[in-house]
């Protein structure tokens, strides 16, 4: 598969999930794991930029396809616009949940640029944050909204 | 959380596919989105020796109109639904409906017609199939058959499929003349399961109910379809007593058990009223011209 548009394999058993193979296989530790029951959002990746579960993915269902996790939001040291969203309008607390909250705000402005506060906070709905931080999340992703920089640009191998 | 370990296989075509069902189909587990089946493997409820994945067959993923009806392919998933612009038109109740479903990473990945084979009777589709009278075709490698979705639900989690048959598409027949339809839904917070839900559908001629479509989510050992509801307002002028009237027998009709989400008489209450309000709507929505 690809990860963060570079060509990765290993191989796996067909009870691996993807997030165990990106941690630990590919020692991707920036997704996380939270609740392990599809129900927190922590363990969120992007496949061919659309944000799923990545502790209820098989890693061979992701064979072949684009992988984006937050290690590949950045562009070397320049943080994408999400990203900077979060730095400037606080957007994390713990951060348990943020890359799993970067990635969504990343895939969403990827398919609506000009989303209202509205249709943020659904898009977040599947995502939780442990210090109910969600005011902050909201604005940030706005703030990466507002910027210049067109988020899709930061969706590496994005397929939306 | 590990599942058991399982041997996978991911046919390329539709052929080799009911191929392996006829050879393993007993200890085999069909597998689309995974969004249902994967939390059962990892919770071990569900250990079989195979797992086939579909994910990767081809031009399962259609939605699309053919003499009368709408099918839905086995690969399109519940956020297809959501975005599709051509179901707004023939049956917007779909794209409602699925706006309810899970949490929209979920409806990323999971699947209608996996959905609807998982037959939990807390899940969204059985209850919006149930409301359209719709049909699911069940291939196998000797042959094809047609199941209606009131013949579907057996048990909890149980189908009427055979061990070597897979639903490729769902047929939903297009509702002639004027139409409307809701899904109502009481739930504690996205991704939970529902309190209650009620999917509602009717057709109207000549200022009266032609057909009436009503099915139920999470309060019963299936998703539950409201005949004797269905029954009182067919050929009738909708009036405000009626639709309490069939409200009300939606409720009887319903057999929830308490639990976190609230006791079982409150369930039936609930029904009471998502029926009601889902009749109102759907009743408005055909009126206003709109399918």
């Amino acid at each position: 598969m690809k990860v963060n548009g570079s060509e990765r394999s290993g191989d796996v058993e067909p009870r691996v999930l993807l997030v165990d193979f990106l941690r630990s296989n590919l020692r991707l530790t920036g997704t996380h794991i939270g609740c392990d029951t599809t129900s927190c959002g922590a363990c969120t990746v992007l496949i061919d930029g659309e944000p799923v579960k990545s502790c209820t993915v098989l890693a061979l269902q992701a064979e072949g396809r684009s992988v984006t996790t937050v290690e590949g939001l950045a562009q070397g040291a320049t943080l994408s616009a999400v990203q900077d969203g979060f730095h400037q309008e606080h957007g994390l607390q713990c951060g348990f949940c943020t890359p799993g909250m970067m990635l969504v705000g990343t895939a969403l402005l990827a398919r609506n640029p000009n989303p209202t506060e509205e249709e943020i906070r659904w898009a977040i709905s599947g995502n939780i944050c442990r210090c109910t931080g969600y005011m902050n999340i909201v604005k940030a992703i706005q703030h990466a909204a507002k910027a210049a920089k067109p988020a899709a640009a930061a969706v590496a191998g994005g397929g939306e | 959380m590990y599942p058991a370990a399982f041997d996978y296989r991911a046919p390329k075509t539709l052929d080799e596919t009911l191929a392996l069902l006829k050879e393993k189909g007993d200890d085999a587990k069909v597998m689309a989105g995974g969004q249902s089946l994967i939390p059962l493997l990892k919770l071990r409820f569900a250990q079989p020796a195979l797992v086939i994945d579909i994910g990767r067959l081809p031009s399962m993923a259609t939605i699309k109109k053919q003499d009368g009806y709408v099918s839905i392919g086995a690969l399109v998933r519940h956020v297809d639904i959501e975005r599709s612009e051509d179901l707004k038109s023939w049956l917007p109740i779909m794209g409602e409906a699925a706006h309810w479903v899970a949490d929209p990473l979920v409806r990323n990945r999971g699947t209608v017609v996996g959905s609807v084979c998982h037959a939990d009777p807390s899940g969204d589709w059985g209850a919006v199939m149930l409301a359209l009278g719709a049909d699911l075709v069940a291939r196998s490698a000797s042959g094809e058959r047609v199941i209606h979705a009131t013949d579907f639900f057996t048990g909890p989690l149980t189908n009427a499929l055979k061990p070597d048959e897979l639903v490729t598409e769902i047929r939903i027949p297009v509702p002639s003349g004027a139409s409307g339809g809701a899904y109502n839904k009481l739930e504690r917070k996205v991704g939970d399961f529902a309190t209650a839900a009620a999917a509602v559908q009717v057709e109207m001629k000549d200022g009266k109910l032609s057909r009436v479509g009503i099915g139920l989510t999470a309060v019963g050992e299936t998703n539950l379809k409201a005949a004797a509801a269905e029954k009182s307002l067919t050929g009738q002028q909708p009036t405000d007593a009626l639709i309490a009237e069939a409200a009300r027998l939606a409720a009887s009709a319903a057999t929830p058990k308490g639990d976190v989400r609230g006791s079982a008489e409150f369930k039936k209450d609930m029904v009471r009223v998502l029926v009601q309000r889902g009749l109102k709507t759907a009743v408005a929505r055909a009126k206003g011209g709109k399918a």
